[in-house]
């Protein structure tokens, strides 16, 4: 095992996750390089968003470790995961945006808690995060007066705003049109190459897939089949990644269901 | 027969297994109010919401009870020649009991089932765990705000329960009953003690935490989307009434 290789920023060994008879994670293993951008795909409900709750500590692992830099995190304590966290940001599958703060509030949040920057600067970054993901004069709505793919951006900019070294994107270009998921895309790329974060993205969109990833992961029955580079996934000889990738009504995943 | 003490059986540990999931949930709220910095701006918001937002309601049941103490008791006085003594069980009974007990229940209504249901809802959009992912934790954020408002403001509102619930018992004495006023005030306040008051002040400061905890409880514990929000909220209110009414008794019972 070479998860204390400097080089891998995030190891996950041999995960299980189950709520109840549901047995999601079935012996995960996955690593990612620092500065990678990993993408993981798989069928709905196979488990990703459980996957990456269960990097940043949001949900524990019955079984298996965790390492971030090296530090093993599925076992720590909560106040311990509270500086870890400080690492990550996070763009959850639905937004989760703070529905009773406006949508400068929700991207500074970080921001206010955690530093001690002056308001006028506060307000200056959000601006700026805001237009990384092409948002304008939305600084003052609340989040319920957002679009669907408005609500994504704006959780996206929260996420971004403190400059993590590791960000998790749950589907981030799902309910985006076409254009849009494109700037997602290229502010994704540019994060990895400008600011070398290393990242965890989920999608299900297969051409964001192979625009943005360094390597590419397939989620299946609760352990990840195959990693491997786009190209290499797109040439696989596995017949369950190249029904899913080709998204095929008939093949392997289908038969076995 | 056996099924069913089964079935009470399982009950009856999933209520012990979740009272001790309070009691849990209450020390680590009192653990993070002893470590700082505390949030004042989100405290004096909740102090509003729980607090001001609450006086309308607090003042209509005070004065409402203190009316309607004080037309029973003379109803029952009368018939041994003692209604002179209605302004002292008026009193009494106000700032002993009703006046914190109440308060409490329409508190743990109106303020418990909107606790309940805005962190559950927070709960299943993942608000909360966006909390976590911001390496903030969500009991010092949002449950320490609401017990400290909660807790602080219960005896408040219930000092002015008992002032208004006096005053409503006097008004209908004196103009309905046609009582004397300066002999209703004396029995008043000569057998009023400082200490009916402070107990139930007592009182009022255990129901602001059990309606907290109780409602904070339920919000972080909310499972299963809109319905999930509901049972949450019906739950917060029924659980923080019973354990009110219990309490009381139990602190009575201590102070008698
Ligand atoms: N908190 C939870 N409690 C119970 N079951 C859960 C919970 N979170 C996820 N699950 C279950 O775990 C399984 C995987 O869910 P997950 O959200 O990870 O799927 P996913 O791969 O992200 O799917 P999608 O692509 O549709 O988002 C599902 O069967 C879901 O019902
Ligand atoms: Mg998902």
């Amino acid at each position: 095992m070479n998860f204390t290789n400097s080089d891998v920023k995030i190891s996950i060994q041999d995960v299980y996750k189950s709520f109840g008879n549901n047995h999601v994670l079935r012996g995960a293993f996955l690593e990612i390089k620092k500065g990678e951008s990993m993408v993981v795909i798989g069928g709905s409900g196979t488990g990703k968003s459980v996957l990456i709750k269960c990097v940043i500590g949001l949900l524990k692992p019955e079984k298996g470790e965790i390492y971030i830099d090296g530090q093993e995190v599925a076992s720590l304590k909560e106040g311990d995961l509270n500086e870890i966290r400080k690492k990550f940001g996070m763009l959850f599958q639905w937004g989760a945006l703070f529905d009773s703060m406006r949508v400068w509030e929700n991207v500074s949040f970080g921001l206010r808690q955690h530093t001690r920057l002056k308001d006028t600067e506060i307000k200056d970054i959000v601006i700026e995060k805001l237009k990384l993901v092409g948002l304008r004069n939305v600084e003052n709505l609340m989040p319920s007066e957002l679009s669907g793919g408005m609500r994504k951006r704006v959780s996206l900019a929260r996420a971004i705003a403190m400059e993590p070294e590791i960000l998790l994107y749950d589907e981030p270009t799902t309910g985006l049109d076409p254009i849009m998921a494109d700037v997602i895309n290229e502010l994704i790329i540019h994060l990895r190459e400008k600011i070398k974060v290393t990242s965890i993205a989920i999608t299900h969109d297969m051409v964001s897939a192979y625009k943005i990833a360094d390597r590419i992961a397939m989620l299946y029955k609760g352990e990840i089949i195959e990693v491997g580079t786009p190209e290499g996934i797109r040439n696989s000889k596995n017949e369950i990644v190249q029904q899913f990738i080709q998204g095929r009504a008939e093949g392997p995943i289908t038969r076995e269901q | 027969m056996l099924r069913l003490l089964e079935i009470i059986g399982t009950k009856f540990l999933k209520l012990v297994e979740e009272s001790g999931r309070v009691a849990i949930l209450f020390l680590k709220t009192l653990l993070w109010i002893f470590r700082p910095p505390l949030n004042l701006r989100n405290i004096l918001a909740q102090i509003e919401e729980v607090g001001i937002n609450s006086i309308p309601v607090i003042l209509i049941t005070g004065a409402f009870t203190g009316m309607v103490l004080a037309l029973q008791s003379y109803t029952g006085f009368k018939r041994f020649g003692a209604e002179t003594f209605v302004g002292t069980v008026v009193a009494l009974s106000i700032t002993r009991e009703l006046g914190p007990v109440l308060s409490g229940l329409m508190v743990s209504g109106r303020v418990g089932s909107a606790m309940a249901a805005e962190l559950g809802t927070m709960q299943v959009t993942e608000q909360i765990d966006a909390l976590y992912t911001l390496a903030t934790n969500p009991i010092k954020y949002l449950i320490v705000p609401r017990f400290l408002a909660t807790t602080i403001v219960m005896p408040i509102l219930t000092v002015f329960a008992d002032i208004i619930g006096i005053i409503g018992g006097y008004m209908v004495s004196v103009y309905i009953l046609g009582s004397n006023p300066t002999i209703y005030e004396r029995r008043t306040w000569d057998f009023l003690k400082l200490n009916d008051i402070y107990s139930g002040i007592l009182k009022a400061t255990v129901f602001g935490m059990i309606i907290a905890i109780v409602s904070c409880y339920q919000g972080f514990n909310t499972e299963g989307g809109a319905s999930g929000v509901g049972r949450a909220t019906t739950k917060a209110v029924v659980l923080s009434s019973l354990m009110i009414l219990i309490a009381n008794y139990f602190i009575t019972a201590l102070m008698f």
